[in-house]
């Protein structure tokens, strides 16, 4: 039995500590100090008194809003192409990553007559039910293409079911200097392979051309 | 002319006007208390409170009773109808009965009488308050009862031994201002207090007091008859509506009332600071309201103050605090307090007295000093062997060891 109760050999502290990031906090002994005496322990009152003086650390939300951290999950945002056009291909990549199905897709062939995205298909329903989305963001990481992203828009409360599925016209993000709606063609002599890798950076006036 | 004998005059319609203005003024008091607690508090917490209804969020309380009004009434299957019903009834009108006996002000002129803002001088006003305050019990013990449910049931019980526990000290504490003031009469003790406070004459019945009133009125630290974090709400779990509104009505009634009580006996009533007494005949004695009210509201922060500072006691620290230390302390400080009195009136110089209380100031440190020294601090033995079991098992991990920082 006495090989059981051996201690293991200590591993050296200093450096598993520093390969856990736990240096970064310091540390002191603890020592039981016991009962503190009364007077200590009437320190209280003026720990509560004191406070009262401070700035308080409410933010009245509705008049004052404060910026999220920029990482912040917030509503989504389907992104767009420099030229205007649409990033989504209609994969259902995210419709099948999220966790809690909040995500419907469905995806339709671009045409010569009808192109809303650079390649084969675009996303022709897209929606997404926020009385389900639990913010994961694991949709973000399905997304092969970067179409599906989030802001940092947290106001979402609303007073009926069907106002909180969102559909693609308001997720779409708004179309910016250099844009065109689509459908339109795509960029001359690019293909989609161009656009992802970022050479398209705005319309050619070709483009315009209503088909 | 005494203040009895000023009240004994008044007629009856007089009488229904200074009840509907005592009723108006803890009314108000109640409103503006649920206001400003929950703002001192969150002050003290770093927080704003209810800042939002009108301005200041001061109709806050208003804005609450609306809207439990309006609320569902429930009772419980298993509930005693009858007494469920009657218990909110109780707290909330023996809360109000208390102020009939509190001085408000001195002589005063209202309606072109000359009266005192004082509804009746009972010559046993004090023991009349503290009855009064025991039937008060009867709403939450009933309420905890005819409840049909358990964590009501034990929070009217908690509650029912606290209040019986804390009477006592709080009784006690009160005899030695009847002893001094030699009278039970609100008025008489208010009249009493010209020149010297009790607070200050008496300064450990006025702390075995306030200690014992927090007690009674069922506030933290004290509050397990309605701890939330083990009863839910208590006795009131099962109320909801304006059954409910009456219970948190009684509660802050109650904690005016008490702190109307307290000013009254131990901070000289509606007498202003001494220095200041020219002030009382400020508005032909009205003034001396506003000192009564200042008085009332810094108990009221005070209740406030612990609220925000101290943990909940535990159930029988707080039995144990109530009949071990504060019903012996207030026993042994009413044999001294008699025994001075008794000096000072059989005529004993004032050198002699002043001994008296030396040698017992000396006895009690004395007492205390070697109740200190022999309470031994007992450590727990930490290498206890113990033995190796005869089967295998895991390997006890490596003790943590504190790295010296660089």
């Amino acid at each position: 039995m006495s090989e059981i109760h051996e201690y293991s050999v200590e591993p050296s502290l200093e450096r598993v500590n520093s390969e856990l990031g736990i240096d970064a906090v310091p540390t002191a002994p603890v020592t039981e100090e016991g009962t503190k005496s009364f007077t200590a322990q009437l320190l209280g009152f003026w720990v509560t008194f004191r406070t009262m003086f401070k700035k308080v650390n409410t933010v009245e939300y509705p008049e004052v809003k404060e910026p999220t951290a920029p990482r912040f999950h917030g509503r989504h945002q389907l992104n767009r192409h420099p030229d205007g056009l649409e990033k989504c291909i209609g994969c259902e990549l995210c419709a099948w990553a999220c966790p809690a199905d909040a995500i419907y897709v469905e995806g339709e062939s671009n045409t010569e007559e009808n192109r809303m995205s650079p390649g084969e298909r675009y996303g022709k329903v897209y929606q997404i039910n926020y009385l389900r989305c639990i913010f994961c963001g694991l949709c973000i990481e399905a997304c092969p293409t970067r179409a599906l992203t989030m802001t940092n828009d947290y106001e979402l409360a609303d007073d009926s079911r069907s106002k909180l599925i969102f559909e693609k016209a308001d997720l779409l993000a708004p179309l910016r200097a250099g844009m065109l709606m689509p459908p339109h063609p795509m960029y001359p002599d690019m293909d989609d392979t161009n656009y992802y890798k970022g050479d398209v950076l705005g319309f050619h006036p070709s483009q315009e051309v209503k088909p | 002319m005494t203040i009895a004998t000023l009240i004994g005059q008044d007629p009856g319609w007089l009488i229904l006007v200074k009840g509907l203005l005592v009723f108006i003024i803890s009314v108000l008091m109640v409103l503006v208390a649920i206001w400003g607690e929950r703002r001192i508090v969150a002050r003290m917490q770093m927080r704003l409170g209810p800042n939002r209804v009108g301005p200041f969020g001061l109709v806050q309380g208003l804005a609450d009773g609306v809207k439990l009004a309006l609320k569902e009434d429930l009772i419980p299957a298993a509930a005693d109808k009858i007494v469920f019903i009657i218990a909110p009834i109780i707290s909330a009108t023996t809360c109000f009965m208390s102020f009939a006996v509190i001085p408000i002000t001195g002589p005063v002129t209202l309606f072109g009488h000359k009266t005192a803002m004082q509804m009746t001088d009972l010559p046993v006003g004090v023991l009349y308050v503290l009855a009064i305050a025991s039937v008060g019990v009867y709403g939450i013990v009933l309420a905890g009862w005819s409840s049909g449910s358990t964590y009501p049931l034990l929070g009217g019980l908690r509650s029912s031994a606290q209040v019986i526990s804390y009477e006592v000290a709080m009784g006690l504490s009160l005899v030695a201002v009847f002893i001094y003031a030699g009278s039970m009469s609100t008025s008489e003790i208010v009249a009493a207090q010209q020149q010297w406070w009790y607070s200050v004459v008496l300064f450990p019945s006025f702390i075995i007091y306030a200690i014992s009133m927090v007690g009674e009125t069922n506030r933290a630290p004290f509050d397990l008859a309605e701890a939330e974090g083990e009863l839910v709400g208590g006795f009131h779990t099962e109320y909801s509506s304006l059954k409910f509104a009456l219970f948190f009505l009684a509660e802050y009634v109650n904690i005016v009332a008490v702190s109307a009580l307290a000013t009254t006996l131990f901070l000289g009533g509606y007498h202003a600071l001494p220095g200041l007494t020219f002030t009382e005949n400020w508005l032909g004695g009205w003034f001396a309201l506003v000192w009564f009210m200042v008085k009332v509201i810094g108990f009221f922060f005070i209740f406030v103050w612990l609220r925000g500072t101290l943990p909940r006691l535990r159930y029988d620290q707080f039995m144990k605090f109530g009949w071990k230390v504060l019903i012996p302390a207030s026993l042994f400080w009413i044999m001294v307090v008699a025994t001075m009195r008794v000096l000072s009136l059989r005529g004993a110089s004032r050198i002699s007295v002043l001994i008296f209380a030396s040698v017992v100031v000396l006895i009690v440190l004395a007492v205390n000093v070697a109740f200190d020294s022999s309470r031994k601090r007992v450590r727990p033995v930490s290498s206890v062997e113990i033995p190796a079991p005869n089967f295998p098992v895991p390997q006890i991990p490596a003790p943590r060891v504190e790295v010296p920082r660089v």
